[in-house]
């Protein structure tokens, strides 16, 4: 089936597990009893142990590759180089232009050069020690506006522009009563999941592979996996491990090409298990951005233009660069109305660490400089925060500056009414303060004295799904029988569960659709069609939508043997297990049209895209936008520059609440995730070299970091979706960054124009970036 | 005991320590590298691989277990550390016939996603619930504060010990 499906409501009686309820997960008893098996607890007898050794420098030539000595360490099977990898050298998510093993020449520090397998971790690190490179370091492009001069050198031979996009709306030389405008600057994020990159590759006798791996998306991985083999993609069989968390950070190829050359080579199963440490040098991460921007208003405060020059640093490859340049172009002003937009994006290659996906990819960071930029405009005009955005919300029908129309509810000024609208948290004043409330905590840095509270708002807006005309779809079976003459259905995907609780909801959708409460969701895996990524917010869009489509079918071969038993109703339906009759009631238990199995496979696809024309950015490239709105309430201690969040409210429009417990758990993890940008998470890279590759360097939220939140969940249903929902797990991280700045602002009077921020920025008593 | 060798010794001459500890309620004798850390006699020589590491840096909590009730971070304890003693890991926490209320506040009140952090989370939660059956919100966020979380931004988590501590005082 191809095409689109109105949002209807089921058309079978709900279960008790149903769309719409907080189902349970079915894996939630394995993962509380420890017998949930991550990719990095498999293991098989006889199985040796992969390891990787990585370039120190982030820009060289490679003169030189002596192996012998490692070779010749006992216990060690194997060690390859580049000249071993036996089909295309190069991988790629939109461009092949990253190395299996570098050949030449290194673009970045941790760049990976060789591999071992030896027979226990140790003896594979010692392995990793006997190989001699020898190096040329050369001077590295770090500097991602530099990298755009002329007399640059290029990090690829095609320049180091991965891609520019304009967006060009109205009138070029708009002009405006007040004018505002600013510099901003966003780190580099980690996606930081708990569970490092690991997985297991199994040679097979037909002379392939089977792969069990912790990923966001099984095809995108075969199919780069199966070319550099240089094995048809049949021959490469990837099966979902167990995921401990993703955020974007699997999307990219980490060990498996890797894990499945050396299986290949010494005919034994193999284990890679990053440490934390290589972890940070394993994957992309979120881009560092540079944002200009000037807003023009008139002195109602309504936008009257906006011009912004926006340069992502997409370090050594381009990863997924060219979307995430897409995403900060074309949702680059945010969700408002502007009739004049002329905006530039680029992103570059640089000699830094790639980066790619990370939750709310591209749009994370414009929305920090758009709303940093409407805080400040509102401040020009003498204006509430809150008033400002409301005066230039977008809603249904508003036209974005690529020309495309909203065409589902954007209830963006609701949103910002929501979450401005409740009640504050208590005052806190005076120096007898619990300081375990305060900046600083047991510390005991202050009891009170130099704390100021403040309060900010932002709002984001994010696309949901694969835009500008990606052929984007999942595939789902689904199989109704019988176990133990009682109908049951089997759900089969290829999408991955990373924690967000995909599995849950297709099990919900089946038994909304059939009527059944036994369902069972089958490991994802390669031997069906692709599911699309765990990305994009898209896989309650997509493989929901899949599923449903499947399971219509199945329902339709159900009621076709049901006419044909009861000749003359055509008004049947499923429900509670029976066929059932609009006039007659219950005409037959589900079990007695089960003698044969009823399965359907289904190939879904959300409604078509356009490209973004590449002069204008002009195009209905977008599937679905999502919005969320944050406001923070802080603390800050002037004196010391540390920052107590006291509370965080988020409103959120989800179009369906497919399982509400679990859309309340992502726009709580995706709001920490934003705090996380504003206040402490930062990869610092210095010279092109990762100066804190761990979690005692790089700081993620703690308990104590994160306050208790304060929710509205709207469901406001999109018709072109399934079931009405609108993609849920990106939003909240966009917008709860630039509240926390906000309010920070706030209290202090600061422009802070960069994130995260620290301590010095506030005090002022550290240099702005030290790049 | 240090031992000082004139030269370098062969591989088999390497120090093992015999330790006895009990884990899970099972008595067992280990024979172990000195440097052997308690993370990995737990996952790779006991096959317990419900306590998971995460960081190797005593940063994130997921390899929590209990040591004579008291909350670790195994992947910064010696295995020789935990002789004589008494060991509780995720798996020890149900009983063969029902899951432990810890878990089941986890499961009810969505406090996992991933689920990475879950197996650290309870075990911590645990050492709470045992000297404090009543705890505050406070409480519960103090005695979790060395365990992160990815997923979840801690909201349920906190509600899941709640509901924990409830179920275990009625």
């Amino acid at each position: 089936m191809t095409g689109t499906s109105t949002a209807t409501g089921p058309r079978t009686s709900p279960t008790t597990s149903g769309v719409g309820q907080s189902a349970g997960r079915p894996d939630a008893r394995q993962k509380v009893t420890g017998e949930f098996a991550y990719s990095s607890d498999l293991w098989l007898d006889g199985m040796i142990w992969g390891a990787t050794l990585r370039s120190p420098h982030p820009r060289a030539v490679i003169d030189g590759l002596d192996i012998g000595a490692a070779l010749r360490l006992p216990g060690c099977h194997a060690v390859l180089t580049h000249d071993d990898v036996p089909g295309r050298k190069v991988y790629g998510l939109e461009h092949a232009d990253q190395p299996v093993l570098a050949s030449d020449q290194v673009r970045y520090q941790g760049e990976p050069v060789a591999i071992v397998a030896a027979d226990h971790p140790e003896t594979a690190r010692r392995a990793l020690g006997k190989i001699k490179v020898s190096y040329t370091e050369l001077e590295p492009l770090t500097d991602a506006r530099a990298a755009l001069e002329t007399a640059a050198p290029r990090v690829h031979d095609g320049g180091n522009v991965v891609r520019h996009v304009k967006i060009r709306k109205g009138d070029p030389a708009a002009v405006a009563e007040l004018v505002v405008s600013g510099e901003y600057q966003v780190g580099m994020q980690d996606q930081a999941f708990l569970g490092p990159e690991s997985g297991l590759a199994v040679p097979a006798e037909d002379g392939g592979v089977d792969l069990f791996v912790a990923t966001q998306w099984l095809h995108a991985d075969r199919t780069q996996v199966a070319a550099c083999l240089g094995l048809p993609e049949d021959m490469v069989r990837i099966t979902l491990a167990g995921v401990g968390g993703a955020f974007g950070a699997r999307e990219d190829l980490s060990m498996q090409v890797h894990a499945c050359l050396l299986a290949l080579r010494t005919g034994k199963p193999v284990k890679m298990v990053y440490s934390r440490e290589e972890s940070f040098f394993g994957h992309v991460h979120r881009h560092p951005a540079t944002l200009h921007y000037e807003h023009g208003a008139a002195a109602d405060g309504k936008l009257i233009y906006v011009r912004a020059d926006i340069v992502l640093d997409g370090g050594a490859y381009a990863s997924s660069s060219t979307a995430v340049a897409a995403n900060a172009a074309t949702l680059g002003i945010g969700p408002y109305e502007v009739p004049n937009v002329r905006l530039d994006c680029r992103a570059v290659y640089t000699n830094n660490p790639p980066c790619g996906a990370m939750r709310g990819f591209g749009a994370v960071q414009a929305c920090f400089a758009y709303e940093s930029q409407m805080d400040k405009l509102a401040a020009g005009l003498g204006l509430d925060p809150v008033e400002l955005r409301v005066r230039n919300a977008m809603h249904e029908g508003s036209v974005m500056p690529t020309g495309q129309v909203v065409d589902s509810a954007a209830p963006v000024a609701e949103l910002l009414r929501r979450v401005s609208g409740r009640p504050l948290p208590p005052a806190a004043a005076g120096t007898d303060r619990d300081i375990r409330g305060l900046p600083g905590g047991v510390s005991n840095t202050t009891h009170g004295e130099g704390v100021v509270r403040g309060i900010g708002y932002g709002i984001g807006i994010k696309n949901v799904c694969f835009s500008e005309g990606f052929d984007d779809y999942s595939t789902a079976r689904v199989r109704l029988h019988l176990i133990g003459g009682e109908p049951a259905a089997d759900v089969h995907t290829a999408a991955a569960e990373v924690g967000q609780g995909l599995v849950t909801l297709q099990g919900q959708i089946a038994r909304t659709e059939l009527g059944v409460e036994q369902v069972r969701v089958v490991p994802a895996d390669t031997s069906i069609g692709s599911g699309g990524s765990s990305s994009a917010s898209r896989q309650s869009y997509m493989t929901g939508g899949a599923v449903r489509a499947a399971c219509e079918q199945v329902r339709e071969q159900i009621l076709e043997r049901g006419r044909g038993l009861f000749p003359g109703h055509e008004d049947l339906s499923v429900s509670g297990g029976k066929l059932v009759s609009a006039r007659d009631g219950a005409l037959a238990a589900l079990a007695d049209l089960l003698a044969e199995p009823a399965e359907a496979t289904v190939t879904w696809r959300h409604r078509g895209t356009s490209p973004l024309d590449p002069q204008t950015g002009q195009g209905d490239a977008h599937v679905q936008y999502a919005f969320a709105a944050h406001r923070a309430v802080v603390d800050v201690d002037t004196e010391l520059g540390l920052v107590k969040v006291i509370e965080l409210a988020c409103a959120q429009d989800v179009g369906r609440a497919m399982n509400p417990q679990a859309v309340e758990g992502q726009i709580h993890g995706g709001t920490a995730q934003g705090l996380g940008l504003a206040l402490m998470e930062e990869i610092q890279v210095t010279g092109g070299k990762v100066r804190n590759p761990s979690f005692t360097d790089y700081l993620i939220p703690t308990i104590l970091d994160m306050p208790p939140m304060k929710l509205d969940v709207l469901e406001l249903a999109d018709p072109h979706a399934p079931y009405g929902l609108r993609g849920v797990g990106e939003p909240p991280t966009i917008s709860s960054t630039p509240a926390i700045v906000a309010a920070i602002r706030a209290a202090t009077g600061l422009a802070l124009t960069r994130v995260p921020v620290r301590p010095e920025h506030i005090t002022g008593t550290g240099p702005e970036r030290d790049a | 005991m240090t031992i000082v060798y004139d030269d370098e010794p062969d591989a088999d001459e390497i120090p093992v320590r015999r330790i006895r500890f009990t884990i899970n309620g099972a008595k067992k004798v280990a024979e172990v590298e000195p440097r052997l850390l308690l993370a990995h006699l737990i996952r790779q020589g006991l096959k317990l691989t419900g306590t998971h590491t995460g960081c190797d840096t005593t940063n994130c909590g997921a390899c929590t277990v209990l040591v004579d009730g008291k909350p670790v971070k195994s992947c910064t304890m010696l295995a020789v550390q935990v002789d004589g003693h008494e060991i509780t890991t995720v798996e020890g926490l149900a009983t063969a016939s029902e899951l432990h209320p810890l878990q089941e506040g986890f499961k009810e009140e969505h406090g996992l996603q991933c689920g990475f952090c879950t197996p650290g989370m309870m075990l911590a939660a645990k050492a709470l619930l045992d000297h404090n059956p009543d705890p505050t919100e406070e409480d519960v966020r103090w005695a979790l504060s060395g365990n992160l979380c990815r997923c979840t931004g801690y909201q349920n988590i906190v509600k899941s010990v709640l509901w924990a501590a409830e179920k275990l005082r009625s």
